[in-house]
């Protein structure tokens, strides 16, 4: 199966959509054309690169294409630490309703009412749910949401007089905490974790130093495990004169269970697309509101949703009462207030499941990732045999040793079962990593089918691994040459068919 | 794993052959190129830059990795082997030469006594897991 | 309502399995004072019916732009979206997938990527683009970062015309490396004159807004033409559906471009998602942020896409990624490739056309009224700047009183500038809603 580029489709003339004709007088046959007055050689000399197809090609191209992904509406997906659990339908619906879809975020106040309110409460709701004083909405991912917090970090120090340079990051992090951390000024520090999976002490007490600013902590962290130190962790941390930095990544394994406000962080990001259901959309958009302590909401992204008697607003604290963030806070980090249609999503999460249902998905998804983890514990190894929280790492170490197939055939041969590997090769502490996240919307059965599948691939391994590691044979294409893709890169669909991007 | 008697080996895993006219010539070893896997890319430094030994030169990718290269010596880069640029694949293929990386006029030929022999860089690659 | 299909039944099987009694057991590792042990104070459960009934009160209290006319720019454009696209986009294969890590199971998301990158590349006239980043303004920031990186440089010259959110968020991504963010001054709502001199040897890139925040349109050749006799890179930052008439970032010289995609085949959604595009030459492509598709084959010799140059990212490279961005707004730049190629090239250009040409005239008829003048020069592409005799916040309230979002007032960004208001048409308004919008702003100026 493939489908040539929609470059190859259609020919010339062929357009898609067309626009009513003009119905003001057409100034182009008049001296200076659409654009009176413009210097030669600022208007485009040939027309821009692009498909020339009807819509009928265009819907059959796209529709073909669909149909060559895996996504969540088509099965179990359990990507390690991305939280792929069902995105619910009437959350799209909602979004979609006229009065969000298509209002322009710069209309009057007066006329946004609506929309501020919904921000205002499920800013509310997030800040119940972590232990927070106060949440922004404007950071649009996870990595961004990071950055905003290793900002605010940097502005709490400095209104202190004090110059910290250094962020400690566990070896397990996921490699966003280290590249935000770099992209906010700061050098990555690593701290060890230990045999249990959590944050070695005695590491940390090794690396932590006047010049530290923040810790970043995942946790329940990407092992899947719940750092049981963590109150110690943060005692440390805070007599150090440091912050306390909670990556939301995992927070659905204790949603009404717990909060990071209470466990001793000071800022923390959540994801909206993961825990609170928001769809993927083949690798974005996302959401990542950032929440903070109190003492530090100065310090947030401007501007925030207040309410005001019985009206919304949005304030910059700009001492001139211009639309600029005030001195204090950490600046913008979009253009406008962040992914609202994504928060439409989450906040309709919040209200369909409630206060009980969302201890219910916590549990839940522990629930299915304990029973699947024993499960596979007898085909793969679990280099930390504890109870984990909503996922877990395995390890195909020994069955690389004994049959020569990676942990990458292992997730190559699954896509011939029609099923979607967890995460492979994360964290990087564990050899020949497979990650595990079934979330709560999957049923026992799936899990069952699931870990029928993994123990006859262990089974094939043994008596075929010539297979696996030729897998998958029953996929749209089959194993891709990623090494001649980065050495002589293409890039671009070029109509001379050049080599060369 | 080829490890030819006549260079000089560092730690990191860069070779060096000082060559007849007193310039020196360096690369990544046979074992750092099967440790990376196949090379995708090489980023080399200016011509006529000054490198201290043990200052990063480079770096070589692999799809999923990517590793700094040190300079073995201190010295003037004298040129870099722009082959590498369409055909990373070289440092692979023939580490030791048409996949060596750059040329240096060293401010010391002695310093290269200081790096391992062949025999010291073949225990250091066992002493790894390496074979 | 609930997501969960475990049943008790299903549940006890489950513990069984696992020896426990009850889930609460797998919570043990969790030190009691970090326990929550009482229940979220939250609103909810509700039903669809419930949830529906709600949120359709809080939209209704919103004037948006299917209720009000809307001249709203700078920065977010009501531009008309084709059915197809929002059909295209919400099929589950694409709205629910994640980033393609396993390519052989995401060739519809990997080769779309790939035709996006392309689109943008014949949009731009540069050789490469990424697979996107969040939206017009971190774009820019990301921009910064990489000639920064390119050229090892620090200092950047922004001008006083760029869009002011678009600096605040420079600012902000300027502050981690330390970068210093220099204004050009303006005159006459452009980059003023004598700008090249101000590029030297310690200047990392010379950025460009085109149309600029104000709607005019800036020469930027000369800017271009000092940078890179200085070693600079040059960065424009462009509106892309003004590219369907004005010379491309390639044609006009400029190493790097961003912009906001969301004028492409999205909704205006009160500010996101929205779609920050950025292509370049190709030998900057290992400095770019972000993912990057490329086209290779599989081990049966078929055309294929993957996730290419890898090491520049932040789950390889870490704390040295030429960016921290994971997720990224795949969903939007789909949209965008879905709207660029149902509009294909004479369809692009006609948008553009017709906006700037309805533009035209509006600003004709709004000059004729009384107590409204057209303060700047120039040409213009689809926005403008209109001065009353009065503050504009105060006429774009009565505008809205009259179903018209009037133009975004720039005494909110700009001291002394409260009597000016940034007005934009786009294709999607009719001749009937023009000359609406000029007999009501006549009626609230003579009351």
């Amino acid at each position: 199966m493939s489908e040539p580029l929609i470059y190859e489709l259609g020919g010339p003339g062929h357009q898609g959509a067309e626009l009513p004709p003009l119905d003001v007088p057409d100034a182009e046959e008049a001296a200076g054309g659409e654009l009176p007055g413009l210097p030669e050689g600022l208007l485009r000399k040939s027309p821009p690169l692009l498909p020339e197809v009807t819509e009928p090609e265009v819907v059959r191209h796209y529709t073909r294409l669909s149909e060559m992904n895996y996504a969540i509406d088509n099965g179990f997906y359990p990507l390690g630490s991305c939280t792929m659990k069902y995105n619910p339908k009437r959350n799209d619906a909602m979004a979609a309703l006229p009065g969000f879809r298509d209002l322009h975020p710069l209309t009057p106040e007066a006329g946004a009412q609506g929309a501020l309110e919904l921000m205002a409460r499920l800013e509310a709701a997030l800040a119940e749910i972590t232990g927070m004083a106060r949440f922004s909405l404007q950071p649009v991912a996870g990595a961004q949401g990071e950055f905003t917090g290793l900002s605010i970090v940097r502005a709490y120090h400095e209104s202190r007089g004090e110059e910290r340079t250094r962020v400690i990051v566990p070896d397990s992090a996921h490699g966003t905490n280290p590249a935000s951390a770099a992209m906010a000024g700061y050098q990555v520090v690593e701290v060890r974790s230990d045999a249990r999976g959590g944050i070695d002490v005695e590491d940390l007490d090794r690396v932590l130093g006047p010049d530290v600013a923040a810790l970043m902590l995942t946790n329940p962290n990407t092992l899947g495990l719940f750092d049981e130190r963590t109150l110690e962790i943060a005692r440390r941390v805070h007599e150090a004169g440091a912050l306390l930095y909670y990556d939301g990544a995992n927070l659905n394994a204790i949603l009404g269970l717990a909060r990071p406000g209470d466990m001793g962080f000071d800022i923390v990001h959540l994801n909206l697309h993961k825990t609170f259901s928001g769809p993927h959309g083949g690798g974005g958009p996302g959401s990542g509101p950032v929440g903070v302590a109190a003492g530090l909401e100065r310090f947030l992204p401007r501007p925030l949703v207040v309410k005001e008697g019985d009206r919304y607003r949005l304030e910059w604290g700009d001492p001139d009462g211009l639309d600029r963030p005030a001195p204090e806070s950490v600046g913008k980090v979009q253009a406008f207030w962040g992914n609202f249609a994504v928060a439409v999503r989450a906040y309709a999460y919040v209200l369909t499941l409630g206060a009980e249902g969302l201890r219910r998905v916590a549990e839940t998804s522990v629930l299915n990732a304990n029973y699947l983890m024993r499960r596979l514990a007898r085909t793969f190894e679990l280099p930390y045999d504890r109870p984990c929280m909503h996922e877990f790492v395995l390890s195909g170490e020994r069955l690389k040793k004994e049959t020569g197939v990676r942990v990458l055939d292992v997730a190559k041969r699954l896509l011939d079962y029609g099923l979607h590997p967890g995460s492979v090769y994360f964290p990087l502490i564990v050899e020949e990593a497979l990650m595990i996240e079934p979330t709560e919307t999957e049923s026992l059965a799936t899990l069952d089918a699931y870990a029928e599948a993994l123990e006859a691939i262990a089974r094939e391994a043994r008596e075929e691994p010539q297979k696996l590691r030729e897998a998958p044979f029953t996929t749209p294409v089959r194993r891709l040459d990623e090494v001649a893709a980065a050495r002589r890169p293409v890039l671009r669909w070029s109509p001379a068919g050049e080599r060369r991007a | 794993m080829r490890v030819p008697e006549d260079l000089r080996y560092s730690r990191e895993h860069e070779w060096v052959r000082l060559e007849g006219d007193g310039k020196a010539r360096v690369g990544i070893t046979d074992y750092a190129q099967s440790e990376l896997g196949d090379v995708v890319y090489v980023e080399l430094p200016e011509v006529g830059r000054h490198l201290e030994a043990g200052e990063a030169l480079g770096v070589v990718e692999s799809v999923k990795s990517v590793s700094d290269v040190y300079s073995p010596l201190s010295g003037r880069v004298l040129e870099v082997n722009g082959a590498l640029a369409e055909s990373p694949e070289k440092v692979n293929q023939d580490p030791y030469g048409e996949g060596w990386m750059i040329r240096l006029e060293p401010d010391d030929p002695a310093e290269a006594e200081k790096l391992l022999d062949a025999a010291g860089y073949r225990a250091l690659v066992e002493a790894e897991g390496g074979s | 309502m609930s997501y969960i299909p475990q049943g008790e039944a299903e549940r006890g099987r489950m513990l069984e399995a696992l020896g426990l009694r009850s889930v609460e057991e797998l919570y043990a590792g969790l030190p009691e004072e970090a326990r929550l042990r009482r229940p979220l104070d939250l609103p909810g459960p509700m039903s669809e019916l419930e949830l529906e009934r709600h949120l359709r009160a809080l939209a209704a209290r919103n004037a948006d732009a299917s209720r009000a006319v809307c001249f709203l720019g700078a920065g977010a454009y009501d531009r008309w979206v084709p059915a197809v696209v929002d059909s295209l986009v919400s099929r589950g294969e694409f709205l629910t997938a994640y980033t393609p890590y396993q390519p052989e199971v995401s060739q519809g998301t990997l080769q779309s990527i790939f035709e996006y990158q392309s689109m943008i590349c014949g949009l731009t006239g540069l050789e490469v683009a990424n697979a996107s980043l969040y939206d017009g303004a971190s774009a820019l920031g990301e921009a910064l970062l990489m000639a920064a990186n390119v050229t090892g440089r620090e200092r950047f010259l922004l001008p006083a015309t760029l869009h002011p959110f678009y600096r605040e968020v420079a600012e902000v991504y300027a502050r981690g490396p330390r970068l210093r963010l220099e204004t050009l001054p303006e005159a006459g709502g452009r980059i003023a004159a004598g700008a090249t001199e101000r590029v030297d040897d310690g200047v990392a890139a010379v950025v460009v807004q085109q149309p600029n925040f104000l709607g005019l349109i800036e020469d930027p050749r000369p800017l271009i033409e000092a940078a890179h006799a200085r070693g600079a890179l040059a960065i424009l930052v462009v509106d892309p559906v003004a590219l369907g008439l004005l010379a491309s970032p390639g044609e006009l010289g400029a190493d790097i471009a961003v912009g906001e995609g969301q004028p492409l085949g999205s909704h205006l959604q009160f500010g996101g998602p929205y779609l920050g595009f950025l292509a370049a030459r190709e030998r900057f492509v290992r400095r770019m942020p972000g993912r990057i598709a490329g086209q290779t084959r599989d081990v049966d010799g078929r055309v294929g896409y993957v996730l290419t140059l890898q090491a520049r990212e932040q789950h390889i490279r870490r704390e040295r990624a030429t960016s921290n961005v994971c997720t990224n707004e795949a969903l939007v730049a789909l949209a965008a490739s879905i709207y660029l190629a149902t509009l294909g090239p004479a369809g692009l250009r006609e948008v553009a056309r017709q906006s700037a040409l309805k533009a035209r005239y509006l600003a004709g008829e709004l000059a004729g009224l009384p107590g409204v003048r057209l303060p700047l020069g120039g040409p213009f592409f689809d926005e403008f700047v209109v001065e009353f005799e009065r503050e504009a916040e105060g006429v774009v309230g009565a505008m809205l009183e009259k179903g018209f979002l009037a133009g975004f007032p720039l005494g909110r960004v700009r001291p002394g500038w409260e009597r000016r208001l940034l007005v934009a048409v786009t294709e999607k308004r009719s001749r009937a809603e023009l000359d609406g919008y000029v007999a009501a702003l006549k009626e609230v100026l003579a009351a």
